[in-house]
C-alpha cells in the first residue's frame, strides 16, 4: 500500500480533532464567503441602520422627545443592532446552506466523515460570525449618534450570542426545507420582518393598548430586544431578563435538536 | 485472515420516495487493487449505487461494506477510505480552485500544513497549480474534471471512485485521464468507475458489472466478456432426433432438445465449416436462427445510445 493514511485517525481523542478541524474548516469557508460577497452581506445592513439613524434619530427623534425615559435615539439603537443580527444571522445560513444544497456543493462536505453535529455546528457559527460582524459595524455607526454605555455586559454579549445562534438554526431549518430561491425570502419576509418591526425595536410596549400589548408578550423577538436593551441600560420595560435568556436558551436548543434531527434522518438533504 | 473487499454489496435495494425502484437488490464485490468498471445505459443505477456507496443516497435495504467496514456500523471510518468523483459539477463556482481543494482536506480533518501540502500535491499531478488562485468558474470543462480528481484524493483515499468521469470530454483529455488513472491504479489505489463507453471500460478495467435496469446482468472480468461477446450462438433445429450431441471441437455445442443443438461460434469464424462438419456425421439442418441474450441487446443499445456501432465492433473484435 503507498497510502500513508493521512485521514485515518486511530482513537477517539484524533476522531475528535479531526472534526474540530473539519468544523474550523467549514467555519472559515462561511467567512470566506459572506466577506466575498461584502456588497451583499456587510453594506447593505450598514445603509439601511445609517438611514433609521438619520430618519428615526436624527430628522423625527427629535420631534419624539424621549422614550420610556431614554433620548428616543438612544433608545432604538439596542434594537435596531438586535434587528440586523436577527435578519443577518438568518439570511446568512439559509443562503449559504441553501445554494450549497442547489449546487451540489453540500455533497463534498456529506461524502466526508463530518458528522451532521459538526456540518450544522458549522454553518451556524458562520451565521452567529455574520451576524457579530454587522452587529460591530452597527455599534460603531451608532457611535456616531449617541454615546455606547453598557450597564450590563453579561446580558448584552450572552443576549447577541444566543440571538444570532437561534436565528443562524431557524435559518438552517429554512434552507434544510427550501426548494427554491422563493422558498428562503418569505419566511423572512411574511414572519421575521413583521415580528421584528412589532417587537419592540422602535416604541416601549407601554405605549401600546392593553390588548396589543398582550398579543406582544407572544412575540419572541420583543424578549430578545429588551433583554438587550436591558443590558445597555439596565431597562427592560415589564419583560424579566432571566426568563427572556432561559426561554431563547430553549428556542436554542429546540432547533438545534430539531436540525439534528432532521439531518440524522436525511430529510431535506438525502435522497 | 483473508484481506477484506475494498468493496462488497449484498442485496442493495433502493426506492426513492415516489416509489421508482431504482435497485432491485444488487450484488458486487471488487477486490482490493482492482481496477473495475460499473457498465450501464442511462438510468440503469450506476449512480444510485455510487451514492449509496458515499452517503449521497439512502439505502432502502441491503449492506454496504468498505473495506470490510460496514457503513452501517461505522459510515464515517469507511468514508475515510473513499475519494468520490461524482457525474456532475459539484463545487461552488465562485470558490478558488486552490480553496475547493484545501476546504475538502480539512472535512477529512487534514490539519491546515498537511492540507496546503496535499492540495499542492494534487493540484501539481492534475496540472491546476498555476489556476490555484482562479475562481473555479473560469475553468475549461475538461479542468473541472481535473479539480474533482484532485479533490477526490486529497485525503489519500485507497478506493477512488468516478461517477462517468469521462462524459462529455474530448478525446484527448479522456486519454490523458485514462493513463492518470492507470498510474494511480498501478501504485495500489483501487479504482471504480461508472461508464456507458464500453471502449472506456475495455481500456481500463480487469473486472467489470454490467447493469440494467437496477439489476447486475453480469459481472465477469473483462477478458471474458469481451470472448462473450465476440461469441455467437446458433440455434439448429435438426431434421431427425440425436441421443447426444456431436463432437465439434473447437466449437461449443449442446443438445438443448433431441432435435435442438446450440453452436457458439466466434464471429469471425465461418459457418461453412460447421455444416460441412455436421454433414460429415449425418446430422441435416432444417432451420437456424440466432440465439439473441440479453447481455448482446443491452450492448446493441448502449452502442446506439452513443450513435456509433464502432465502438461495440472494436471492442468484440
Ligand atoms: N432522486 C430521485 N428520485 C426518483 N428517481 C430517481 C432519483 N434519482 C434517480 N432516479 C431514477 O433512478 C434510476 C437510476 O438512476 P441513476 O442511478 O442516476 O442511473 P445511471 O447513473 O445509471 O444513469 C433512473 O430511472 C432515475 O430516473
Ligand atoms: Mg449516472
Amino acid at each position: 500500500m503507498p497510502q500513508d493514511d493521512l485521514s485515518i485517525p486511530s482513537s477517539r481523542r484524533a476522531v475528535f480533532d479531526a472534526n474540530l478541524v473539519a468544523f474550523r474548516t467549514l467555519l472559515l469557508k462561511e467567512i470566506r464567503r459572506f466577506l466575498r460577497i461584502w456588497p451583499q452581506t456587510l453594506i447593505p445592513p450598514a445603509i439601511s441602520m445609517a438611514l433609521y439613524f438619520a430618519i428615526f434619530g436624527a430628522i423625527i427623534g427629535r420631534r419624539i422627545g424621549e422614550m420610556a425615559g431614554f433620548d428616543y435615539m438612544e433608545f432604538i439603537v439596542p434594537g435596531l443592532i438586535m434587528m440586523s443580527v436577527i435578519t443577518n444571522a438568518y439570511a446568512n445560513v439559509s443562503a449559504s446552506f441553501f445554494s450549497a444544497k442547489f449546487q451540489k456543493s453540500i455533497e463534498a462536505l456529506m461524502v466526508s466523515p463530518t458528522p451532521n453535529s459538526v456540518m450544522l455546528a458549522g454553518f451556524v457559527a458562520g451565521g452567529v460570525a455574520r451576524g457579530l460582524a454587522v452587529a460591530a459595524i452597527v455599534t460603531v455607526m451608532a457611535a456616531f449618534f449617541v454615546e455606547i454605555r453598557i450597564h450590563n455586559w453579561f446580558v448584552t454579549l450572552g443576549m447577541l450570542l444566543l440571538t444570532a445562534i437561534v436565528f443562524s438554526l431557524a435559518g438552517f431549518l429554512n434552507g434544510l426545507f427550501a426548494d427554491k430561491f422563493d422558498d428562503i425570502s418569505i419566511i423572512p419576509a411574511f414572519v421575521l420582518t413583521p415580528l421584528t418591526y412589532l417587537g419592540g425595536v422602535f416604541y416601549a410596549l407601554e405605549l401600546l393598548p392593553d390588548f396589543w400589548r398582550t398579543l406582544s408578550y407572544f412575540n419572541p423577538i420583543v424578549y430578545v430586544v429588551s433583554s438587550f436593551r436591558y443590558g445597555f441600560f439596565g431597562y427592560s420595560g415589564d419583560v424579566p431578563v432571566a426568563a427572556s435568556f432561559l426561554a431563547v436558551a430553549a428556542f436554542a436548543g429546540v432547533f438545534w435538536g430539531l436540525s439534528l434531527w432532521f439531518l440524522n434522518r436525511g430529510i431535506g438533504l438525502r435522497t | 485472515m483473508t484481506e477484506p473487499k475494498a468493496l462488497s454489496i449484498h442485496g442493495l435495494k433502493k426506492v426513492y420516495a415516489g416509489g421508482f425502484e431504482a435497485l432491485k437488490g444488487i450484488d458486487l464485490t471488487v477486490e482490493q487493487g482492482d481496477f473495475f468498471a460499473l457498465l450501464g445505459p442511462n438510468g440503469a443505477g450506476k449512480s444510485t449505487t455510487i451514492g449509496i456507496i458515499c452517503s449521497l443516497v439512502v439505502k432502502t435495504a441491503g449492506a454496504v461494506e468498505i473495506f470490510g467496514i460496514d457503513i452501517d456500523r461505522d459510515f464515517a471510518a469507511a468514508k475515510r477510505l473513499i475519494g468520490v468523483v461524482p457525474q456532475e459539477f459539484n463545487f461552488s463556482i465562485f470558490e478558488r480552485v486552490g480553496d475547493i481543494v484545501e476546504t475538502q482536506a480539512g472535512f477529512y480533518g487534514l490539519r491546515h500544513e498537511q492540507a496546503a501540502r496535499q492540495t499542492e500535491k494534487y493540484l501539481r499531478k492534475l496540472g491546476l497549480w498555476d489556476k490555484r488562485n482562479e475562481q473555479a468558474r473560469h475553468l475549461s470543462g475538461g479542468m473541472k474534471r481535473r479539480l474533482m480528481i484532485a479533490r477526490a484524493l486529497v485525503h489519500e483515499p485507497r478506493l477512488l471512485i468516478l461517477d462517468e468521469p469521462t462524459a462529455g470530454v474530448d478525446i484527448e483529455i479522456r486519454r490523458s485521464m485514462w493513463s492518470f488513472l492507470r498510474e494511480m491504479n498501478e501504485a495500489g489505489t483501487t479504482i471504480i468507475l461508472t461508464t456507458h463507453y464500453l471502449e472506456e471500460a475495455e481500456s481500463l478495467c480487469r473486472n467489470i458489472a454490467i447493469i440494467d435496469h437496477g439489476e447486475i446482468v453480469e459481472n465477469t472480468t473483462m477478458r471474458a466478456l469481451l470472448q462473450q461477446l465476440s461469441t455467437e450462438t446458433l440455434v439448429l433445429d435438426l431434421a431427425e432426433p440425436l441421443t447426444e450431441a456431436p463432437e465439434l471441437a473447437p466449437y461449443g455445442v449442446r443438445r438443448i432438445e433431441p432435435t435442438r443443438l446450440e453452436v457458439d461460434i466466434a464471429r469471425e469464424q465461418d459457418l461453412n465449416e460447421v455444416f460441412q462438419r455436421l454433414d460429415a456425421v449425418g446430422i441435416r439442418v432444417r432451420s437456424m436462427r440466432n440465439k439473441s441474450n440479453r447481455l448482446e441487446q443491452l450492448f446493441v443499445a448502449l452502442t446506439q445510445s452513443e450513435g456509433s456501432a464502432e465502438t461495440l465492433v472494436h471492442a468484440a473484435g
